[in-house]
């Protein structure tokens, strides 16, 4: 039993014929072929598969697509727009990864994060980054990236 | 993981709601942001045939003042009311239980209505609801009803709520109590629920403290009241001592929760320790 849905991903709408059943991340890696929002563990826990919808974080594997219906998602590869995204700077200038895997996930949740306290502290920004798990622990680096990105939206 | 194959409905109005979970009955699931449905779905532990998604239904997602109570809409997410005015200056501690919850991605989607109707023993609003002596409004296709948060968390998973019902709102009266107000926890840490949780409410405008309330969660199978603990602080002050005589009894006499995280000696001493600290947050 399919069903139709109209759901924006970074400015393009999409319509596909999906089951109910789809995980809206397996709709944006599988459907769509955006394999930059990864699945870390697929029990809510790591926010590998962070996302934003209608600008909001959210763990991609933790929604069907059909509930997405009608709205706009955006992913890690949504975020460039000619040039990197100041958090992608910040990653790339404050050494932010290691092997890479939490990175889109890091970012879509510290985008959020910046979206409401611009100018965060260190400690708001560990405690924003609460879903976020990095097996790298790369944690103080990441931490670090988002305070640099922090002062270049700023500036 | 994946669920089971399902039939999923988005209904736009509240009578369209109750009818599709009047007609449905048991064969449905209410779907609200799903941060709790989904992930037992994907483990098959839940296999709804039908789901209906309430999250369209107007006006379901507004917090307003109602004059005596602050109505609190059941699809009003985690992060919508950690972020009200009204419910911060009504009930603090409504609010810094909401900002505790989960993590920005959960406090996003999930909503109240969803974490009371699913009532782990272990999540922050059961004890919360409790303190504030809130009201649980529910509907079905053949009427509405109120239900006191005393009188709807029955069990480990288990509520009030019948099939056919959906929870429209939560009202947290305003009161001297809930005005002060706190709320408490030891997080699990990694998944941030609850080993132990502790809200208090007390009226302390007079000479001593009146309407005393401190409400677990965590602790046992059942969020609940500590009349033990009530009753030794009403009409004392509000100082070290009486407090630490309070904090004393407890969750005495209860039947604490035992599991990998937390043996029920170990969850019996940190609900003291955490009732002290949630009592010493009041003013
Ligand atoms: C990683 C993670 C961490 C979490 N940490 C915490 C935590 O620290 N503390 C905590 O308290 N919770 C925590 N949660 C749970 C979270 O708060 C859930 O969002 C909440 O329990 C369920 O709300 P929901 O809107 O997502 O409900 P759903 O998952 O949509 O529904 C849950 C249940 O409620 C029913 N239901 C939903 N809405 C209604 C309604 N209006 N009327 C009748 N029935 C309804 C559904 O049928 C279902 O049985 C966590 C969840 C995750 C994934
Ligand atoms: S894959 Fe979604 S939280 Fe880990
Ligand atoms: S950089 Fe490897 S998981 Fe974070």
């Amino acid at each position: 039993m399919k069903t139709n849905v109209k759901i924006t991903v970074n400015g393009t709408v999409y319509e596909r014929e999906i089951e109910p059943r789809m995980l809206l991340v397996y709709f944006l890696r599988e459907e769509l072929h955006l394999t930059g929002t990864h699945i870390g563990c697929d029990t809510s826990s790591c926010g590998a598969c962070t996302v934003h919808l209608d600008g909001k974080a959210l763990k991609s594997c933790s929604m069907l697509a059909v509930q997405a219906n009608g709205m706009s998602v955006t992913t890690i590869e949504g975020m460039a727009n000619g040039e990197m995204h100041p958090l992608q700077k910040g990653f790339h200038e404050e050494h932010g990864l290691q092997c890479g895997f939490c990175t889109p996930g890091m970012i879509m949740t510290a985008a959020d994060l910046l979206a409401s306290n611009p100018n965060p502290t260190e400690h708001e920004i560990r405690e924003s980054l609460e879903g976020n798990l990095c097996r790298c622990t790369g944690y103080h680096n990441i931490v670090k990236s988002i305070q640099h990105a922090a002062k270049e939206m700023q500036s | 993981m994946i669920p089971s194959q399902i039939a999923y409905q988005k209904p736009e109005s509240l009578e369209e709601a109750l009818n599709c979970v009047g007609d449905l009955g048991d064969m449905c699931k209410i779907l609200a942001g799903g941060h709790s449905l989904i992930p037992v779905m994907k483990l098959r532990l839940a296999d709804p045939e039908n789901l209906v998604d309430i999250t369209g239904i107007p006006g379901l997602k507004e917090i307003s003042d109602a004059g005596d109570s602050i109505s609190i809409g059941a699809c009003a997410t985690h992060a919508d009311i950690a972020n009200s005015r009204p419910i911060h200056s009504a009930a603090p501690m409504v609010s810094k239980a909401a900002s505790m919850i989960g993590d920005i991605q959960v406090r996003n989607f999930g909503t109240i209505g969803g974490s009371i109707a699913h009532a782990d023993p272990s999540a922050d609003w059961p004890a919360v609801l409790l303190a504030a002596d809130a009201s649980i409004n529910m509907q079905s296709r053949s009427g509405s009803r109120s239900v006191k948060a005393s009188e709807f968390f029955l069990g480990l998973f288990m509520t009030a709520l019948q099939t056919g019902e959906i929870i429209t709102s939560i009202d947290i009266p305003k009161s001297a109590a809930n005005a002060n107000s706190n709320y408490e926890k030891f997080a699990q840490p990694a998944s941030r629920f609850a080993l132990v949780g502790c809200a208090v409410a007390a009226d302390n405008s007079g000479d001593a403290l009146a309407d005393v309330r401190v409400a677990f969660n965590g602790v046992s199978a059942t969020p609940f009241r500590d009349g033990g603990v009530e009753s030794a602080l009403t009409g004392s002050g509000l100082n070290d001592e009486s407090i630490s005589a309070a904090c004393g009894v407890a969750a005495d006499g209860v039947d604490v929760m035992s599991d990998h995280f937390a043996s029920s000696a170990y969850r019996k001493s940190m609900a003291a320790v955490f009732a002290k600290r949630a009592l010493k947050g009041l003013s």
